[in-house]
């Protein structure tokens, strides 16, 4: 009797463990084709760096208005451009200003964030302020000791993003680090021996527990566990990089060409509303309201 | 009772299948990605290129491969005599209620995320290698500098991290060394130590070297843990104070963000590290075939 009972609950567990795993198949199956309804779908492609706030936004602006689609792709800024020239997408992404040669090929660019860099010492380093010029030698390895800046007599360490990230992009192209010839070819001369870490928080816990350390991190992700320095005079903070005086700051900005389909139009409005600057803050970026 | 066990014998040969299939995919997979940029870059100068700068379209993996065989071979330095010697004990020397606690503690360190030792390296070793280390080393040559993450760092904790794998392994092969071996040894007159170091160990070499090569995939297989330590710096060390970036760091560090080539370059990274992980097993083999190693 014992054993019957045995044998029926092993083959219930035996069904059960059948049935569930043929479950989760089908569940994984099921994810891709959900019936969309009348509506419309934009595409976005462009900077990596402004892609995790697109994506964000794209599944606030989806949840808000079912039926719409939002396809956040990258590529890069110069991919943005790329894109709309050749219609691949309703609206580009950029982490930087538009250059001259590219103003042409759009019609109308917005601007839909701002972020700022800081740049970061370890608590014991005395250097209050850095000069734009001071910090690309430092990043290129020409300046290699805190007192050449007025600090104590110490070997700077340096420390970086890792390649292909957007904040070390952005960072090194506005202080120069990033050096571009007639070509168009660009060079990062990061110093070879920069300490690199893959994400903020690890480069803030670097330059927290190792002295004479320096580096740069997303204004949002700021806190106590480090020491920013002033640029050129300026304490990097939100109101001095919306004026313009905080100089290691980048603007996200979507562009668009001539036509503006009527969906890319709606979620362009929408990024601009309250309550898509309300996604821009909750992802540490500036408002541009 | 038949069909029930028909239908449980297709559910094993399917698992059997989805298992082969996978590998063969990933396999075929990064392949596919990495291989042009290989044939294109030219496969010798991407292996034996000394500079990684993927935005400046430079791809030598050189300082990568280095930095992962010294993170490695540090790691095998310290780890395999302490780990050979750990599992002599527990299994010749300490009684089995002494063994206990340990093999427990040992099991646990196993368990422990890789995250987790990289964090207390970041915190303990990187700051400890910077305060204590450093001045040893600048007794000999003071020009030495480091900011604590360094090859060291990386072999410590991969030490740590391989000790489980060397102990738990060695210690099964060392007993089930028969009884006979040790009886007769000590009959002949040969004490403790002798017996140990001239019979049992090497009565039980094959096991250990297998332990030790599973423990050398482990470390060279190691991201989390090394990428948090090592300073990722992709350039030739000079010495283990100085930061070193390894083949699956870089790859983990940079997918992220990479462009198309960039991309592709580092599943080409993926391709060098199947080769050598697949070259070590195959060598593994080989050694383990000449010893006549039978478990």
């Amino acid at each position: 009797m014992k054993r019957r009972m045995m044998n029926k609950i092993k083959k219930t567990l035996v069904i059960g463990l059948i049935v569930s795993l043929s479950m989760t198949g089908l569940a994984a199956c099921g994810g891709g084709n959900s019936g969309t309804e009348a509506g419309g779908s934009v595409v976005t492609a462009g900077s990596t760096s402004v892609q995790p706030l697109s994506e964000e936004l794209a599944a606030v602006f989806m949840d808000a208005n079912p039926g719409y689609t939002v396809d956040v792709q990258g590529g890069g800024s110069g991919q943005g451009i790329k894109s709309i020239q050749e219609g691949i997408a309703d609206i580009g992404a950029l982490s930087r200003n538009l250059k001259d040669e590219e103003k042409s090929s759009v019609s109308k660019e917005i601007t839909i964030a701002l972020d700022g860099i800081a740049v970061v010492v370890n608590k014991d380093t005395t250097v209050k302020n850095l000069t734009l010029e001071q910090i690309r030698q430092i990043y290129t390895g020409e300046i290699n000791n805190w007192k050449e800046v007025g600090g104590v007599d110490a070997p700077i360490t340096v420390v970086s993003r890792e390649e292909g990230s957007g904040t070390r992009g952005a960072f090194t192209e506005i202080t120069k680090v990033l050096v571009k010839d007639a070509a168009g070819n660009e060079t990062d001369n990061t110093v070879a021996n920069a300490l690199i870490q893959p994400s903020t928080g690890s480069v803030k816990t670097t330059v927290a527990s190792t002295p004479n350390t320096i580096g740069y991190v997303s204004l949002g992700a700021l806190d106590d566990s480090v020491k920013t320095v002033k640029v050129e005079g300026v304490v990097p903070s939100i109101e001095n990089v919306i004026d313009g005086s905080y100089k290691i700051s980048r603007p996200f900005i979507y562009v668009v060409g001539e036509k503006v389909s009527e969906t890319a139009q709606l979620y362009l409005d929408f990024v601009l509303s309250e309550e898509g600057q309300a996604v821009v803050v909750d992802n540490g970026f500036i408002s541009v309201k | 009772m038949k069909a029930y066990e028909k239908t449980i014998e297709k559910l094993i040969l399917i698992s059997a299948i989805v298992t082969t299939v996978s590998v063969a995919l990933i396999t075929v997979f990064i392949f596919k990605t990495g291989m042009p940029i290989l044939l294109k870059y030219g496969v010798l100068d991407f292996i034996t290129g000394t500079d990684w700068s993927p935005t400046n379209n430079i791809f030598g993996i050189m300082p990568l491969i280095i930095g992962t065989l010294a993170v490695t071979l540090g790691a095998l330095i310290i780890g395999v005599p302490t780990g050979i010697a750990c599992a002599v004990y527990l299994s010749e020397i300490a009684s089995k209620k002494t063994a206990g606690p340990f093999k427990a503690a040992i099991e646990l360190l196993a368990g422990i995320p890789s995250v987790v030792y990289g964090f207390f390296g970041l915190i303990v070793l990187v700051p400890a290698i910077r305060n204590y280390i450093l001045p040893i080393f600048q007794k000999f040559n003071p020009e030495l500098n480091t900011s604590g993450f360094s090859i060291l760092a990386g072999a410590v904790i991969l030490a740590i991290m391989i000790l489980p794998t060397i102990v738990s392994l060695s210690e099964n092969a060392i007993t089930a060394v028969p009884h006979e071996f040790r009886e007769a040894s000590l009959a002949l007159g040969a004490n403790k130590r002798e017996t140990i170091m001239k019979v049992i160990v090497p009565a039980a070499k094959s096991g250990i070297f297998s332990s030790v090569i599973l423990a050398m995939g482990r470390a060279i297989g190691e991201t989390m843990a090394v990428l948090l330590i090592t300073g990722n710096v992709a350039q030739m060390p000079g010495s283990i104070l100085d930061p070193v970036a390894t083949l699956t760091g870089t790859i983990a560090m940079e997918m992220s963000y990479a462009g198309p080539t960039h991309q592709q370059a580092l599943f080409a990274i993926g391709i060098i590290l199947f080769i050598i992980i697949m070259l070590l097993n195959i060598l593994a083999q080989a050694v383990m075939k000449k010893m006549g190693g039978v478990n």
